[in-house]
């Protein structure tokens, strides 16, 4: 079969025919399951609600109104800090290990990722409460703490912010770990060496070499940590102690307890806009610097 | 000094490793206490175990969870692939619009997606059930499986494939032989991440599951408020020493066929 | 075309096909269920049942039992709050015939309109219950439902650390016990207490009564360790708190492992809660439900719940076969004085929003 190559497309198939093959699956199916729905909530946010928390649908804009609210405000205000936080911690970690897995061995790499993956094969809850045994007041870490006696008074390890940042970053980190290692892991190691051969210490060769490139990795694993960790509520109630309101728990809450679906919609398109809006302004800026973004 | 900056390294992996793996040490630990609710230790048994054998809720939660875990996983991974390689290559007029739509799972709170979906069901007529849930987690898995495959895709040497072109190869041979082996990496991890998303999944799987077909994750949070029996360590460690027994098994399968392709390094 | 690349075409056309398919076949039900034709005259037992209920609160041996002697097999599956049931109930038929919705609950239910109401010719072993615990506010006339176990919420108190005896939940405040409190993660019950100490109604919708409430729990939020509806067992077995908000039943499992844990019913009274059986609407086997009602209200059959589960039965024929011990332990069944001054939880309208902000405020300040 003769046919027409040119350097644009040397493939047999025009180039929409390809674009469209790759993306049609992924396309249709969050198309018809995803937004099609969310145009639900998005009607929910601007219904009314009935006394026993039924919807009515007639247009308001109390939902949104009501979120503009000190309170409330302050609650995204302190969630956002957290999940920043909690996203650089997995970062400073993750990037070192990421370092020293791709050192490893081709063979033996695979099963390195696997362990870090294989603790969250576990259920969810019962990690959570393995870290409350690890850390309540007569828990393991204090027990030995004190048996060792490095401590004479149980340290007050749970039940605060500093447990909820720890089981967030544990939660998140294999988020951060898998996209740098996927990116790092296809770097050409050449080009560090012509750094070295160029004269750059190996800080130098960090900072201009390996770090610019697993950039998109790192943007991956950032925005894998940042956002879901928003919408986080279980982390909170378990290690917290259930006494600070982060927008998680606001939004669960008022699609159980509250039964305010109205309210809990209207929070959740607020979130989700301001997440939309931080994303836009990156790939402004990613675009402006030049740089490859995700 | 690299003697030292290596032993550093190593450290810093350990440490990343105990962190991991200190709460799983602890849940198979406590599958073996004779206690229900005491944190201290009572007393080494093996109830919780035979205790398993009869709960027949538990046992059928497991099963739903790892068939919804595989099937999600593989659709998720396939779609999400492709998906990826055509935002990579492609440029066109909505895309962002698009990237956008896809990254709406990471953003929304699960709740949101969990609620939508079942509203989406609902309005379709479609009976609740395990496949229900299958296509809420692959809705869910896609986006992660695309982000993480881009970040590799990312600085791929396009040179390569055109090579390949030059050399004749049309576009399904230049996909097997030089861009999937290439990302292969990124596809495996992306399956991963999808693959435990979905097996700990509670919030979306608990709206959108009918009769019968309960997940482990809904089954155990259910049993929150008259407290988690030590049965649920113990199905855990059995999962977990499962599943490292099959992957290592296959690693071995695998190993000498590695053996030879790794001939290049 | 090449042949690789049609090959790629018709694999992942085939796929999206099955993929349809199968949505296609999952189309089986008519859409309208929630209005279905009545059912026929001639009540016939259906081979299935779909039970939804709180996890562990139905001993495995008795839905055996039932099983065997009707024929019918029992599909069980388990929740964790009234408000992840309302939710699955709300939005549309979830294919369950019987549920255990909490007291306030039912009130919410029959508003929104998710429960059918009960044919009683087919329950005759209602006669059993204690007429205590029948049209009850929540639903007057027991049009849609019948309780199943019932139980009061007061505090769990670790007697080895806490030397006074406790009678008020005053105590809570007490600075001695700074740090080793908890109280529930539910705004009801936990604003309940604090309107129960300062003498109003736990169900008030007064604006000024419910601030005082709230400055008063703003107070004591320094001492408070956690508010956890769950883990209370874990955290006063293993002596982390010494004081805990709880219901009855935890409490008495978690006395099950420490002897040092008593239940105490403050004397202001605190809530009084009953779970009780409920058909959904829509439910596929109505009569079925009905019939397993019936049974679970044997007095035999209810004592043995009572048993096992350790809450309280408002089964009267079935109180008198049980243990005369649990029977007669004041936590499980409280004398009449300290009963009378429970309340209780009924919904609180419009004010929902309120409660609910206030909840926030205390705990996002």
């Amino acid at each position: 079969m003769s046919v027409m190559r040119d350097r644009q497309n040397p493939f047999t198939i025009s180039t929409t025919a390809q674009a469209l093959l790759t993306l049609l699956p992924g396309g249709i199916w969050m198309l018809a399951l995803l937004v099609a729905p969310l145009g639900l909530i998005l009607v929910y946010s601007f219904a009314q609600r009935g006394a026993y928390g039924s919807i009515i649908y007639a247009f308001t804009l109390e939902n949104y109104l009501y979120f503009m609210d000190p309170l409330y405000l302050k609650i995204l205000g302190r969630s956002f800090k957290l999940s920043i936080v909690t996203t650089i911690i997995c970062l400073l970690i993750s990037y070192p290990f990421a370092l020293w897995l791709v050192k490893r061995c081709p063979r033996s790499r695979p099963i390195f990722l696997l362990l870090i993956v294989i603790p969250f094969w576990t259920n969810f809850l019962i990690r959570t409460y393995a870290w409350i045994i690890l850390l309540r007041t007569e828990g393991i870490i204090n027990n030995a703490l004190i048996k060792l006696g490095l401590i004479s008074q149980p340290l007050s390890l749970l039940y605060n912010q500093e447990a909820v940042l720890l089981g967030l970053v544990y939660g998140f980190l294999p988020f951060m770990i898998l996209p740098i290692y996927a990116s790092l892991e296809k770097l050409d190691w050449r080009l560090i060496e012509a750094a070295y051969d160029l004269g750059s210490k190996p800080w130098q060769a960090f900072v201009k070499v390996i770090l610019p490139l697993t950039m998109p990795g790192i943007t991956a694993g950032c925005l894998l940590v940042l956002v879901p960790s928003l919408g986080m509520f279980i982390i909170p109630d378990l290690m917290g102690g259930a006494k600070t309101a982060l927008i998680g728990n606001l939004i669960q809450n008022q699609f159980m307890a509250a039964r305010n679906w109205q309210f809990g919609s209207a929070a959740s398109i607020i979130l989700t806009v301001l997440v939309f809006f931080g994303l836009a302004i990156y790939w402004r800026v990613a675009k402006w610097a030049k740089q490859e973004v995700l | 000094m690299e003697s030292r900056n290596a032993f550093a390294s190593h450290c810093c992996a350990l440490m990343v490793y105990l962190f991991l793996y200190a709460p799983i040490l602890v849940l198979i630990l406590y599958s073996f206490n004779d206690a229900k609710y005491s944190a201290a230790w009572e007393g080494f048994t093996l109830k919780w175990y035979s205790s398993l054998l009869a709960d027949r809720g538990v046992l059928a939660a497991t099963k739903n969870s790892l068939i919804i875990a595989f099937v999600s996983t593989a659709c998720a991974t396939a779609i999400g692939t492709l998906t990826a390689i055509g935002l990579y290559k492609y440029t066109f007029r909505y895309k962002r619009l698009l990237e956008g739509i896809l990254y709406l799972p990471i953003i929304i709170p699960e709740i949101i997606m969990a609620v939508s979906m079942l509203a989406l069901f609902m309005f379709a007529g479609i009976s609740l059930g395990l496949k229900t849930v299958i296509i809420a987690h692959i809705t869910f898995s896609i986006p992660f499986v695309v982000v993480v495959v881009k970040a590799r895709l990312y600085g791929l040497d396009a040179s390569l494939e055109e090579a390949a072109q030059d050399l004749g190869a049309n576009e399904w041979e230049t996909f097997k032989r030089i861009t999937f082996p290439l990302i292969r990496p990124g596809v495996i991890a992306g399956a991963l991440l999808a693959f435990t998303l979905s097996l700990d999944d509670f919030i979306i799987t608990f709206f959108t599951a009918g009769v019968g077909s309960t997940t482990l994750p809904v089954r155990i949070y259910s049993m929150i408020k008259l407290g988690i029996s030590p049965m649920i360590n113990a199905i855990s460690t059995i999962l977990l020493v499962s599943v490292v027994g099959l992957v290592l098994a296959v690693q071995k399968l695998e190993g000498s066929k590695l053996k030879i392709n790794y001939k290049g390094g | 075309m090449n042949v690789r690349l049609r090959r790629v075409l018709l694999v992942g056309i085939v796929v999206l096909f099955v993929a349809a398919a199968g949505l296609g076949c999952a189309k089986d039900k008519p859409k309208d269920q929630a209005s279905s034709a009545p059912a026929p005259q001639a009540p016939v037992l259906a081979k299935t049942l779909n039970v939804y209920n709180w996890s562990d609160y139905l001993p495995e041996d008795i839905i055996r039992e039932f099983e065997q002697e009707f024929g019918v097999k029992v599909n069980y599956d388990t929740y964790a709050s009234n408000e992840e049931l309302l939710a699955k109930l709300q939005m549309g038929a979830s294919g369950y015939d019987l549920v255990f919705p909490s007291d306030y609950m039912v009130e919410i239910m029959v508003q929104l309109n998710l429960l059918e109401p009960l044919n009683h010719n087919n329950i005759p072993n209602a006669k059993h219950l204690d007429p205590n615990f029948l049209n009850l506010p929540f639903d007057q006339g027991n049009k849609y439902s019948l309780p199943y176990l019932w139980g009061t919420t007061g505090l769990a108190v670790n007697t080895a650390k806490v030397a006074e005896e406790i009678t008020s939940w005053e105590e809570l405040w007490n600075p001695k016990y700074k740090g080793k409190i908890a109280l529930l993660n539910d705004s009801r019950e936990t604003l309940g207490l604090v309107l129960k100490t300062l003498g109003y109604s736990l169900n008030t919708t007064n604006q000024e009564e419910l601030q005082n409430a709230k400055k008063k729990l703003h107070s004591l939020l320094p001492s408070i360790k956690a508010f956890d509806s769950e883990n209370m067992k874990n955290m006063m077995v293993s002596g982390e708190v010494w004081l805990a908000h709880a219901y009855v039943g935890d409490v008495m499992m978690a006395a099950e492992e420490n002897e040092d844990l008593v239940y105490v019913l403050p004397k202001e009274g605190g809530v009084i809660w009953a779970d009780n059986l409920a058909i959904p609407k829509g439910a596929p086997h109505k009569y079925t439900a009905e019939v397993f009602i019936n049974f679970l209200l044997r007095p035999e059959i209810s004592a043995r719940i009572a048993e096992e589960i350790l809450y309280g039965t408002p089964n009267a024929a079935a109180k008198e076969l049980i243990d005369p011990e649990i029977a007669g332990n004041p936590a499980i069944y409280p004398p009449e004085e300290i009963l009378a001054k429970c309340e209780w939880l009924q919904d609180v309208g419009e004010a929902t929003k309120l409660y609910d902000r206030i909840w926030t405020e205390v705990k996002g300040y």
